[in-house]
């Protein structure tokens, strides 16, 4: 095996690969070359870092330094600087690691100081492509464990033990989970399978996790094959998710290759195999039933329950599903103990959750925080606040099926419980932190699009009912709702709810109902003063021109498309709000700052 | 997205190897439909009726059974896509940053609606659910290029790059 004295760590997640970190690689190849040093320096492209929003990140090591924001043409000075010098380029380093004119180790930045790594320990670490890296950080020996030292009702027992909970949104205790697959009749055969159809727009942890660490998630589903007595296991993917999929697919293979997949592994009598299933871009297919019915060929429409997937799940036989953070945790809880796992988290929620941080955040980005961490730490500590200056208003979590979260309660410690208890969930783990130029109105109206966009028809509560909850929504935003269409929408909402055949129309209600319940004097101002608060509301927003600003150089009125603006020049102009078309083009032509919407 | 396009199908006879050969990988397989239509889509770039009856035929499914699929999923198109294929991310993460704004320029320079193509089938619309690029947000892609921290003045030297 060659030895290498230094290694360039370059991110190949979706997000740094949108940000060009495909041509950095390409660029440090060429330079290596050029100075003879492909032999001493091993490039490495990992999964993702968290902190997407300095992508492209690259990290050398053994120094640890963290380069951030790389541009191909940066890479020439990394490479003469750097590598043949030892001199870290310090203008490209991520400028929270430098103190004093000293680096300081990643660990110490606040972006990382609070956050436990425990589902994303690999990602960022090791080349996801290659299993050997995977094998070298304690890879498959919790598998190995569970297979000639554990019996399958003391894996379930340890899992049980751990507390461990289901991480795509519901909460569903895990072992439990588990035990009902177990204890079911399995003589047709037994199904794993794990979803991986990270729908909520805004949460990309699955996909992350995937890109960074395939083989924790296989890993976990082989062990799980054992524990419920399973011998074939599917992933059902996003298709969307192409960079996952793709090292998915190299991880199965690899997997086949060493014989930890397939007939008799490690020497026993257990076998298991595993298949890719693509999605093709059904939110409602994130739903455990619908999400079988999909691998099954057809529609992908949910089905009632019970009975639930434990007893008739996959071509109605017992299934195992679990969702890809969930098993990126078991790896970890049999090779530690449940033990462990417990001591970190809260009471009822243990272990660690990713979010995806993003919205109106500086650091945008993937976090993982041990259970219990508040908002507020996660927002100003870890995200470091609200750009521009601006104030924090809201936090979204749990994506459609959740609820916004006011700044009132920014000091609520995060657990499955707490978000539940203000009228949020957990959801997947998308946090979407909102300033106060959001309309919690337009947001609402937003979530509802997209549930129903994304209604399968199949209950009426879910298909009918959010289209009239959509509707009068609009009429809301467009200044022509009354205050009897508020009361109207949560008794709609409240319907939705009780009586929903799946998930995805129980919860579609809850973004409206949780801003009702935090923002409704934005609701009342919108219907009853027919303005929109955060200036956000195009039919609502009446633009004006401050005449103390003005200098009359007419440039608005050239720009306007509608002449709506006139005056004489050298003194202040006017809007005809009449003729107004709102398109906003007088604002941004405007060089003295005279013109704002109300 | 459901509607029968109104170009003209033009496979070819290589394409319909393909998609014999694909059929022939997955047939037998439970729930084989659904990866051969991917596998459609990959060859011929959308799911004109006259693939789906190919598929029918070989994979003994009903016409109504697989067109009920195809009208289903979003990834699924019967539409054929631009040359150019511009998808505008609308993920939350990219809303509020911003991106329904950008939608709208495109729409606007380009006068199709999302779902549509330019009638000399150079460009087409999409408005896409969450890919993954928040960090960059608002996002958009034009085929692979993925463009980012965008503003709706950036619309124009966009779209002057695929001329």
């Amino acid at each position: 095996m060659d030895f290498a004295r230094a290694h360039v760590l370059v991110c190949g997640g979706t997000g740094c690969t949108s940000s060009g970190s495909v041509k950095l690689i390409e660029e440090f190849e060429k330079r290596l070359a050029e100075n003879d040093l492909e032999k001493e320096v091993k490039i490495i492209k990992t999964g993702c870092f968290g902190l997407c929003a300095l992508g492209p990140v690259v990290v050398i090591y053994p120094e640890g330094a963290f380069y951030s924001m790389v541009k191909v043409e940066d890479v020439e000075e990394i490479v003469k600087e750097h590598l043949l010098k030892g001199r870290i380029v310090k203008r490209l380093l991520y400028q929270e690691t430098l103190e004093n004119d000293n680096v300081k180790s990643l660990n110490e930045v606040d972006f990382y100081k609070k956050q436990r790594r425990i589902a994303l320990r690999n990602c960022g670490v090791i080349d996801p492509e290659n299993i050997e890296e995977y094998i070298g950080t304690d890879g498959y020996q919790a598998f190995g464990k569970a297979l000639t030292e554990m019996t399958p009702e003391g894996v379930i027992e340890e899992i049980k033990k751990s507390g461990l909970r289901g991480r795509g949104g519901a909460g569903f205790p895990t072992g439990l989970k588990w035990m009902f697959t177990a204890n079911a009749n399995g003589e047709n055969g037994k199904f794993v399978a794990c979803n991986a159809d990270e729908g909520d727009p805004g949460a990309f942890m699955d996909r992350s996790i995937l890109e960074g660490d395939p083989h924790a998630v296989i890993e976990a589903m082989a062990i799980a094959a054992y524990a419920v007595g399973a011998d074939q296991g599917y992933i059902y993917i996003r298709a969307e998710y192409p960079i996952a999929v793709q090292r998915l697919k190299i991880a199965i293979e690899q997997a086949k290759e060493y014989g930890l997949l397939g007939d008799n592994i490690f020497g026993t009598d257990f076998c298991f195999n595993l298949e890719i299933r693509l999605g093709a871009g059904a939110f409602v297919c994130g739903e455990e039933t619908a999400l079988m019915t999909s691998i099954e060929g057809f529609r992908g429409e949910p089905r009632p329950r019970p009975p639930f997937p434990a007893n008739k799940g996959l071509w109605q036989k017992p299934t195992l599903l679990n969702n890809v953070e969930t098993y990126a945790n078991i790896t970890q809880i049999i090779l530690n103990g449940a033990d462990w796992f417990t001591s970190i988290g809260t009471e009822k929620s243990k272990g660690t959750k990713v979010f995806a941080l993003g919205g109106k955040i500086k650091n945008t980005g993937l976090v993982e925080i041990p259970m219990g961490t508040t908002l507020r730490e996660i927002v100003e500590e870890i995200g470091g606040g609200i750009p521009n200056g601006k104030k924090f208003k809201a936090a979204q979590t749990g994506g459609p099926s959740g609820g916004c979260i006011p700044a009132s309660l920014i000091d609520t410690a995060i657990d499955y419980d707490s978000l539940i208890a203000i009228g949020s969930m957990m959801g997947s783990g998308g946090l979407i932190v909102m300033d106060e130029d959001t309309c919690m109105v337009d947001i609402a109206k937003f979530f509802l699009e997209f549930t129903v966009d994304e209604s399968c028809g199949k209950c009426t509560p879910c298909r009918v009912g959010t289209k009239r909850m959509l509707e009068i929504l609009d009429r809301i935003t467009k200044g022509n709702g009354t205050l009897a269409d508020i009361d109207k929408l949560e008794e709609l909402a409240e319907g939705i709810k009780s009586t929903a055949l799946c998930g995805l129309g129980q919860t579609a209600p809850n973004p409206v109902l949780s801003t009702l319940r935090y923002f409704r004097d934005e609701y009342i101002a919108h219907v009853v003063d027919k303005k929109c608060p955060a200036g956000v509301c195009k039919a609502l927003l009446s633009y004006k021109i401050d005449p103390e600003k003005c200098k009359g150089c007419s440039l608005c009125a050239r720009q306007c498309p509608v002449n709506a603006i006139s005056g004489e020049i050298k003194s202040p102009f006017t809007i005809d709000t009449a003729k107004c078309i709102k398109c906003g083009a007088c604002e941004s032509s405007c060089k003295f700052n005279a013109i704002s919407k109300q | 997205m459901s509607e029968i396009t109104t170009v003209a199908f033009s496979g070819t006879k290589e394409q319909e190897e393909q998609l014999m050969k694909a059929i022939a990988e997955h047939k037998g397989q439970d729930g084989a439909l659904i990866p051969v239509l991917h596998e459609a889509q990959n060859i011929y770039g959308y799911l004109p009726i006259e693939v789906q009856k190919i598929i029918s035929d070989e994979l003994g499914v009903s016409m109504a059974e697989i067109y009920g699929v195809v009208t289903f999923y979003t990834q699924f198109t019967t539409n054929p896509k631009g040359k150019y294929n511009i998808a505008v991310c609308l993920g939350t993460a990219c809303y509020v940053k911003g991106s329904g704004t950008l939608l709208d320029k495109i729409k606007e320079k380009l006068g199709i609606d999302v779902g549509e193509c330019t009638p000399d089938g150079k460009y087409s619309v999409e408005a896409t659910r969450c890919i993954g690029a928040c960090g960059l947000a608002p996002v958009l892609t034009v085929n692979e290029d993925v463009y980012g921290r965008l503003t709706p003045d950036d619309i124009d030297g966009i779209l002057a790059k695929y001329n």
